[in-house]
């Protein structure tokens, strides 16, 4: 059937249903695509099941994170409902009904994670707060009509979930009619009497505690809501609040200073707002890369250029977590898809039993890699000649060389992490703010030839007490948090260097006292060119005694034991053999799907046909004259 | 010519003739037409080349002659570096940034320079000739004509006699550059020209018209204030951004002006232009099907990166239809799965939605609204998670599919976990479609496929530049529908077509006021009131042969929307049936 024609523009392809097969296995295409591919099931089942742990991760910290804010924001609701609850007299109450509670929620601009957090405070609300929960988008109201439409069917939607759905014929012809805030209270005021009667024969009672639970709206993206639509609506939902208690969610992308741009004063007197911030994307990424990436839970890691182009799109184009976790997904994919031997990219005793299993390509493919090549040559000559040739000794060099790398991942993340306790509050931050910057900077190139980590020691070396003493005690917390041994001797230093800055104190008291003594001498009356004079013998005489202090040994050699851990354990990854293994390094390729430019393949394509075409450009140049 | 005789005795003398025969020059090829203009312009430089060999023993002016040409090589060569920096990009992100980052710098020391040299000298020469400038109004005012554009170039060529030598070469040349680029080069249509040659000079031509033409503004300003010392004073300290903005305000584009119009040979008819190009045998076929291949070995990872949530858009200079084609027969076979062309040109969402509903999912119902449809079809898959359907848009980005509608409904489709989605899009600019929003639905992954193949299917709807529309079409439905029409009506039309082919030289015409029509109507008998004629109008508008359009004054006008060559051809039949 060919899929072009003059009258038609959509073509329908429907095999017959005996050929049908029943949905081709995926793996089938992960295998199919290289001819000779290695493992390929086995590498899709681990790509399958690193991404679904990876995934389930991010949904537990986007939760996690999520938590305060979901935490305050009902607390606010209840505390607001509360209010209409008790319907006092009192006269405050009484001025306070007339204003619709409101939380403003700062979301940020990262519009693409927004459903996300709507979807999830939708449900939470739902469990907790109120079954009536309604949420629009800009694009739904263009006017009042359309607004009370989709908030009336959005309500009668949630009334169906809770109640059985019996009525589903009378839904179809409500929709027709034209609804008004009117007809709306007085359907409100029908089912919270019936939920009432029913509730407790069906013993379903809704989570709330509150015979009429508030209707929650949430407007999705309240800066595209036209303006007059909002002011109509909130002046007409304020006269009707005490029937009709409402709630209102804006999520706002930009500033909170927004809402009274687009409300003129006498409607936004009718909002009590409370303003809520949520967590800035830029420390939900962190989190995201300290729990996914900076850790040995999961094998699969990132090399400089992956990282770089992966937060380079997050930090210049979109803020987007999501679109982040994306490209995550798309790195761990290609990696498994293009590297055979990230078969072994799985958890430390997985990996040993799967090499036993290797096969003889697989071993080729082992010796092939570059970093393996290394390592064979730096070896004596016999074991290099047995590394070439036997199978099963190259196997079990493999196990342990594995092992190894596991170790410095171990050892690099810890070190990385007590780097990065020192370094983040230095001023002017020269490695970085986030643990991220760092572990770019240490993945980029050897961190101690960098002229940052310089300017960072020297700042260091000019810390206070108070610091550096609250720095170690950070250190040590990390140091004690992981329960890896390896490390256990440099906890143990950390330690003693705690004790001896405490053990300061106590001498510096004496010191203290000893100088407490000679101001005392120094106190006497006297005239001012004695002073002078005396102000520039104690000068003079610093100078000659420039004698380190105590403190000033020990800084020196903290300092300096900083520096032997980052020579010791923060190694480029590329020095590792076998990192090929782990390591996800082209970014040109995901580069090319994430962040595309067809424009300039465009030009390329008209201006450089040779990039494409392949042909020598004299040829070209004769092609294209003689035509 | 004269000045080139005097030139040898003196010099001051010499740069004042060659002035006043420039002017002369210069007023009657304005007259004379390009072609003229363009010879004598030629002339000029040819003189001019002729003047300067015997005047070697002059050291300064060799110098500055020497200085002329290494500006000009420096800038020649500049030009030719920003070429190759152009082409040779690979990766591609270097084309838009480090050139433009370059360029300005560049520019701007060059304008500087410029700026600076031809000032100091203009400056020397008036404080040593100061009856020059008193001089040029008059003979300038005698010279030119009541024309605005003639006063303009006789501004120039005045600068040209006031400057010394070398200054007046240097203006010579930009003069006759100026000239071709005020009518948008003439020069351009040289034929004789080699096609690499032509190019290249045209871009230097480009650079160095520009360069020159903010040296003639620097130095015209002086000139033609009555105190230009003072002038120049101010100049001297005024910035170099300035003087960069200077030179630039006054850069035009210089467009080719090779049109289809142009060529020799007529318009050919669709047939004959079919025949030709399949004469045509590709070039490059073995390196297009060795990309093509590359390509196909992809098809599997597509399937795979569809089916674990991506969606896949292809983007690249050349057609790819038959690459999506190849992709379809060779994994689609056994999935359900809809084309769609977005090309067509009544393609819309609607159409894609029924088609999903009625024959993909046998639903026979009617639906309100599109947004409706959108929403059964999303229940109906996530209910069936075994239904799978893979979308195959072509040109997504078409003129019917770009909308912010249209893209927000296709974008949720492919939301969906069981609906594949690969797309192609084709316009420059075709990303801009998609906000955030509409992106993290899509769900994208970029993949590039330049396959430099022909737009063939794509463009089968549109109108060729090159084909002459015949309108063969319209003569024959024009003949059926008036032969089944009374003698009367076919009256009518004759006359409002002869009213037409009698107005085609008017540009302004708009048609014919209804009223006017039913005067010669009456006036020939056809008609007796204008009810009868507005029905016999109707049957025209029925079958598309008139059109009516209300005027500004409210009148309404009639129009034959046919061209004018099947109007005449049209008559001449009828004359001969009759």
């Amino acid at each position: 059937m060919a899929t072009s024609s003059v009258s038609k523009g959509c073509f329908v392809f429907k095999p017959d249903f005996k050929k049908r097969k029943i949905s081709v296995p995926i793996e089938d295409y992960f295998n199919k695509g290289k001819n000779e591919s290695e493992d390929s099931k086995l590498r899709f089942e681990t790509y399958q099941l690193i991404w679904q742990q990876m995934k389930s991760e991010t949904e537990r910290l986007q939760e996690e994170l999520n938590k305060n804010l979901f935490d305050s924001l009902i607390e606010f609701l209840q505390k607001s409902h509360s209010g209409f609850q008790k319907n006092s007299r009192d006269w405050g109450c009484q001025i306070k009904l007339r204003e619709i509670p409101t939380a403003a929620l700062v979301l940020g601009v990262n519009v693409t994670d927004h459903d996300l957090t709507f979807r999830s405070l939708t449900e939470v609300l739902q469990n907790n707060v109120t079954p009536y929960v309604v949420s629009l988008q800009a694009k739904d109201c263009p006017d009042m009509k359309h607004f009370l439409q989709k908030l009336a069917s959005q309500l009668m939607d949630c009334n169906v979930d809770v109640q059985s759905k019996e009525k589903e014929s009378v839904q179809v012809t409500q929709k027709k009619i034209h609804y008004s805030m009117d007809s709306l209270s007085t359907w409100y005021m029908s089912v919270t009497q019936k939920t009432d009667v029913k509730m407790p024969r069906k013993k379903r009672t809704p989570p709330s505690q509150w015979q009429s639970p508030p209707v929650v709206l949430i407007l999705k993206d309240m800066e595209s809501f036209t303006t007059k639509v909002l002011q109509d609506f909130i002046i007409i939902s304020s006269q009707h609040l005490h029937e009709f208690p409402l709630i209102l969610i804006f999520g706002i992308a930009t500033s909170p200073v927004v809402v009274h741009r687009m409300l003129p004063h006498a409607v936004s007197s009718l909002l009590c707002i409370e303003l809520f911030q949520s967590l800035s994307c830029k420390e939900h990424l962190t989190t995201v890369l300290d729990k996914l990436l900076l850790t040995t839970q999961f094998p699969f890691k990132l090399s400089e250029k992956v990282l770089q182009v992966l937060t380079n799109i997050f930090l210049y184009h979109d803020f987007s977590i999501q679109n982040f976790i994306k490209g995550l997904q798309l790195s761990l994919l290609e990696h498994f898809y293009s590297q055979p031997l990230s078969v072994l990219c799985c958890n430390l005793p997985e990996a040993k039993r799967r090499i036993n299993f290797l096969s003889d390509n697989q071993c080729e493919n082992i010796r092939r890699l570059p970093s393996f090549r290394r390592y064979v040559e730096k070896q004596a000559s016999e074991k290099q000649v047995a590394l070439l040739t036997n199978e099963r000794f190259l196997k079990e060099e493999t196990q342990s060389l594995l092992e190894n790398l596991h170790v410095y991942h171990t050892n690099y993340f810890l070190v990385l992490r007590c780097l990065h306790q020192f370094t983040s509050s230095l001023p002017k931050y020269p490695l970085g703010r986030q643990i991220r910057e760092l572990y770019c900077t240490c993945l980029e190139k050897n961190i101690r030839d960098s002229e940052e980590y310089a300017s960072a020691l020297q700042l260091l070396r000019m810390l206070a007490k108070d610091e550096l003493m609250a720095m170690l005690q950070k250190c040590f917390k990390v140091f004690k948090s992981s329960s890896e041994k390896q490390l256990g001797n440099t906890a143990k230093r950390i330690e003693e260097f705690l004790a001896q800055f405490q053990s300061l104190d106590a001498e510096a008291k004496e010191e203290e006292e000893d100088t407490s003594e000679s101001q005392s001498k120094g106190l006497q009356k006297t005239d001012l060119y004695h002073l002078q004079k005396s102000l520039l013998e104690m000068k003079e005489l610093r100078r000659a005694s420039k004698r380190q202090t105590k403190f000033e040994v020990l800084r020196e050699q903290l300092v300096s034991f900083i520096d032997s851990l980052a020579r010791e354990y923060l190694l480029l990854p590329e020095t590792q053999p076998l990192h090929e293994v782990l390591y996800f390094s082209a970014a040109h390729t995901l580069r090319q799907h994430l962040n595309a430019a067809p424009r300039i393949a465009l030009h390329t394509a008209l201006n450089n046909p040779y990039y494409y075409l392949k042909v020598s450009t004299s040829h070209l140049s004769f092609h294209f004259i003689s035509q | 010519m004269m000045s080139k005789l005097e030139s040898k005795e003196d010099k001051m003398l010499e740069v004042q003739f060659v002035g006043d025969d420039d002017v002369l020059n210069h007023i009657l090829d304005r007259e004379g037409g390009a072609k003229i203009k363009k010879e004598r312009a030629q002339l000029l430089v040819n003189t001019k080349k002729i003047i300067k060999k015997p005047e070697y023993d002059l050291e300064e002016d060799d110098q500055e002659v020497l200085k002329d040409q290494n500006y000009v090589e420096v800038l020649g060569r500049h030009v030719q570096e920003s070429l190759k920096n152009g082409s040779a990009t690979d990766g591609g992100n270097k084309v838009y940034s480090f050139q433009n980052r370059k360029h300005p710098e560049k520019m701007a020391k060059l304008a500087s320079e410029l700026a600076k040299t031809p000032r100091k000298s203009v400056s020397s020469n008036l404080k040593s000739d100061p009856e020059i400038t008193i001089d040029i109004p008059q003979c300038s005012k005698g010279h030119s004509a009541s024309d605005k554009v003639q006063l303009k170039n006789n501004d120039k060529s005045e600068f040209l006699s006031t400057a010394p030598r070398g200054l007046r070469k240097r203006l010579i040349v930009p003069r006759f550059h100026s000239d071709s680029e005020s009518e948008y080069s003439a020069s351009n249509s040289e034929d004789d020209e080699g096609v690499a040659q032509e190019c290249e000079e045209n871009t230097n031509e480009v650079i160095l018209s520009e360069q020159i033409q903010a040296q003639n503004r620097v130095v015209s300003a002086p000139v033609c204030k009555e105190t230009p010392s003072k002038k120049m004073r101010r100049d001297k300290t005024s910035d170099l951004v300035e003087e960069y903005f200077e030179a630039h305000s006054s850069s035009k584009v210089l467009t080719s002006d090779r049109t289809l119009q142009k060529l020799k040979r007529a318009k050919l008819d669709q047939q004959t232009l079919h025949n030709l190009l399949s004469k045509v045998s590709p070039s490059f076929s073995a390196e297009l099907k060795q990309l093509n291949q590359q390509y196909e070995q992809l098809f599997h990872k597509w399937m795979l990166q569809l089916h674990l949530g991506f969606n896949i858009v292809l983007y690249g200079l050349g057609s790819k239809r038959d690459l999506l084609e190849r992709f379809r027969t060779t994994m689609l076979q056994d999935c359900i799965h809809v084309v769609i062309n977005g090309f067509f040109p009544g393609i819309s969402v609607k159409s894609i939605l029924n088609s999903i509903t009625e024959e993909v999912l046998n639903h026979m119902g009617t639906f309100r609204s599109v947004l409706d449809q959108l929403d059964w079809i999303i229940n109906k898959f996530k209910e069936e998670s075994s239904l799978e359907l893979f979308l195959l848009i072509h040109n997504l980005d078409s003129q019917m599919l770009r909308g912010d509608k249209s893209q927000q409904i296709i974008g949720q489709l492919s939301s969906l976990r069981n609906i594949y989605l690969i797309a192609s899009i084709d316009h420059l600019n075709a990303p801009l479609m998609w906000d955030h929003a509409k992106q993290s639905l899509y769900n994208w992954l970029w993949y590039e496929t330049t396959t430099y193949s022909h737009y063939t299917e794509e463009t089968s709807y549109e109108n060729s530049l090159l084909v002459k529309q015949s309108g063969s079409l319209p003569l024959s439905s024009l003949t059926h529908v008036l032969r089944s029409l009374t003698p009367n009506a076919r009256g009518i039309f004759r006359l409002l077509i002869k009213y037409q082919l009698d107005n085609q030289d008017n540009p302004y015409y708009i048609g014919l006021s209804f009223q006017d029509f039913y005067q010669q109507c009456r006036e020939a008998f056809l008609v007796n009131s204008d009810l009868t004629l507005r029905a016999q109008l109707t049957e025209f508008r029925d079958h598309k042969l008139i059109r009516t359009k209300k005027g500004t004054d409210g009148v309404e006008y009639l129009l034959i929307p046919v061209d004018n060559g099947t109007l005449t051809d049209f008559l001449e039949k009828e004359e001969e049936e009759f």
